[in-house]
């Protein structure tokens, strides 16, 4: 599954990762390779124990991948770095800091004076809705609005990357729908590559314009699916016959693959 | 207002869809509210505070009781007031006072002042770990007034050896609750200050500490009753003044009144000072979430 791609904003090159877990070492991720394109948004869906959450924080550097490599921009990935932003699946706010301040973090420490960062801060506040939650503290919003803020939090320090690992999957379903719009709509105005890690099929399909499906023991990448719906995308998208193809295409390639049934006994 | 460019946001949903969503959204912040109000519906604070003053009252009456009776051979509490407001006029009650707080202050201002930095390194580093680690669980099990003799013989009966003891106490305490702190601190948090560039110092100065300082104030609290629990028994066994040494004083003369007396500004001290300490913590940790 290599697609050559020289403009590659991040190439995964032959990846393995192992673990050992009370004496035992599994591999977690064996022989990945993908190129990701600049400015390129990307879901990786597969069953739980497939890898993908591995796959990602390989990609920020929060892993040491035990083989192969992974490249951001024709260089490999040493440890984690400000141009690569990461969404965690809880938050990861700190929670004695207000909104503003969460948002501002990174702009502290990558020296950027005083004024400019209340402009940098305002304006993605008021991206991702949350200006008049600015002097909140996170306990005081809901699972979104934290979302949301963590959002503000990595466009902030302007990172070239975003990893999104499940973002969206604690949040009830109806938030979640509007989160993946608010997300597009985030990401349509400031582009940025993403790769968007996620176990819900219809979302893999609403966001991305290319599905990677992963298959589990090991982790490897299964299919890979082109969705060919434009951007901006939109409520009645989701209600077309040709969406309706794709997602069946990605629920059969995610449930279906050899090995599944086994997994989950 | 900003919000108004904002295409999507709770307040301001996309074109038929997701009205629900955004109903959603708000309900669940408005979730917190909600629980508070269930709690404060139990009792309201000025409810508490009545019935709180009712207890006491009602013990003091039953305590007058008791002395009338002479069923016991407890001075009433109109004696034991007496006898303080002379103890307050004569000036042995304020020095008491004063002597045993100095001890308590500095004991546990030394040792909570220790404890920080020491709970700190064996939280971070697995080397500090291995070399602290026994000497502390050691000195756990030993109630610190158990070291008294031997304190008393190697530094002698002066100040020093009171204001170790309660320094150990409170260092023993809070150390742990430090250390606790330090090692639950959520991996996501270092993660997500790790992907924003922070290196190892900013994220043990702005992650770990303040991660950590609900326990550290936890560990401060018990270290302070454990330092007040442990100056009145040192001062029982040899001391010039202080709160215990005159209750040791009054026993040998069967001064029911003044023994009291003390016991209950021993009591009204603590309580004030935990009071002090609790309210810090409410403070400084007003951004945790509370269940």
């Amino acid at each position: 599954m290599t697609s050559t791609n020289s403009q590659a904003m991040i190439r995964f090159e032959n990846l393995r990762q192992e673990f050992t877990l009370t004496g035992t070492t599994f591999t977690a991720l064996d022989g990945v390779n993908l190129d990701i394109a600049d400015g390129e948004f990307v879901t990786v869906v597969g069953p739980s124990g497939c890898g993908k959450s591995t796959m990602l924080n390989a990609a920020a550097g929060l892993l040491q991948p035990t083989g192969g490599q992974v490249l951001v921009d024709d260089r490999p990935v040493q440890g984690p770095s400000p141009r690569t932003g990461v969404i965690f699946q809880q938050y990861a706010l700190f929670p004695w800091l207000t909104v503003r301040k969460n948002v501002e973090f990174g702009l502290e420490l990558k020296k950027v004076p005083a004024r400019e960062r209340t402009a940098i801060v305002d304006h993605y506040l008021e991206l991702v809705g949350l200006t008049r939650f600015a002097e909140a503290l996170p306990k005081e919003l809901s699972g979104g609005m934290k979302q949301r803020c963590a959002i503000a939090r990595a466009y902030a320090v302007n990172p070239e990357i975003l990893l999104m690992d499940e973002p969206f999957g604690a949040l009830d379903a109806l938030t979640r729908v509007h989160m993946q719009e608010q997300l597009l709509e985030t990401w349509s105005k400031e582009r940025r590559t993403v790769m968007f890690v996620t176990h819900d099929v219809d979302e893999s399909v609403f966001l991305a314009s290319r599905v990677i499906v992963m298959a589990a023991r090991p982790g490897r990448i299964y299919k890979e699916i082109k969705v060919d719906l434009p951007y901006p995308r939109t409520e009645e998208m989701r209600l077309s016959e040709e969406f309706a193809k794709l997602r069946s295409e990605v629920w059969a390639a995610v449930y279906h693959q050899p090995g599944v049934a086994e997994a989950h006994q | 207002m900003a919000e108004k460019d904002t295409i999507i946001s709770p307040r301001n949903p996309p074109p038929g869809a997701a009205i629900s969503t955004a109903t959603s959204a708000t309900s669940r912040s408005a979730n917190s509210a909600k629980n508070k109000e269930t709690r404060s519906r139990k009792l309201s604070r000025k409810a508490m505070l009545t019935i709180n003053f009712g207890s006491v009252a009602a013990g003091l009456i039953l305590w007058a009781i008791l002395a009338a009776t002479g069923l016991v051979g407890l001075p009433g509490p109109l004696e034991v007031l007496a006898r303080g407001g002379e103890l307050l006029a004569d000036g042995t009650l304020a020095e008491d006072t004063g002597a045993s707080l100095l001890r308590v202050l500095s004991g546990f201002l030394l040792g909570s002042a220790l404890a920080v930095p020491v709970g700190f390194l064996m939280g971070w580093y697995h080397v500090g770990r291995a070399i602290i680690e026994p000497w502390v669980q050691f000195f756990r099990t030993i109630p610190p007034l158990a070291l008294l003799p031997l304190v008393m013989v190697t530094m002698g009966i002066g100040e020093t050896p009171k204001i170790f003891v309660i320094f150990l106490a409170a260092f023993l305490s809070c150390v742990i609750s430090t250390y606790q702190g330090v090692v639950s601190v959520d991996n996501t948090l270092i993660n997500a200050a790790r992907v924003l560039g922070a290196n190892n110092y900013v994220i043990f100065m702005r992650v770990v500490v303040p991660a950590s300082s609900p326990f550290i104030l936890v560990g401060m609290r018990i270290g302070l009753g454990a330092g007040w629990a442990t100056v009145v028994a040192a001062e029982l066994l040899a001391a010039p003044n202080g709160l215990g040494m005159r209750m040791q004083q009054a026993q040998q003369f069967y001064d029911m009144p003044t023994i009291l007396v003390n016991v209950i500004v021993i009591g009204i001290l603590g309580l004030l000072m935990d009071r002090l300490l609790l309210m810090i913590e409410a403070h400084l940790t007003r951004w945790q979430e509370r269940r």
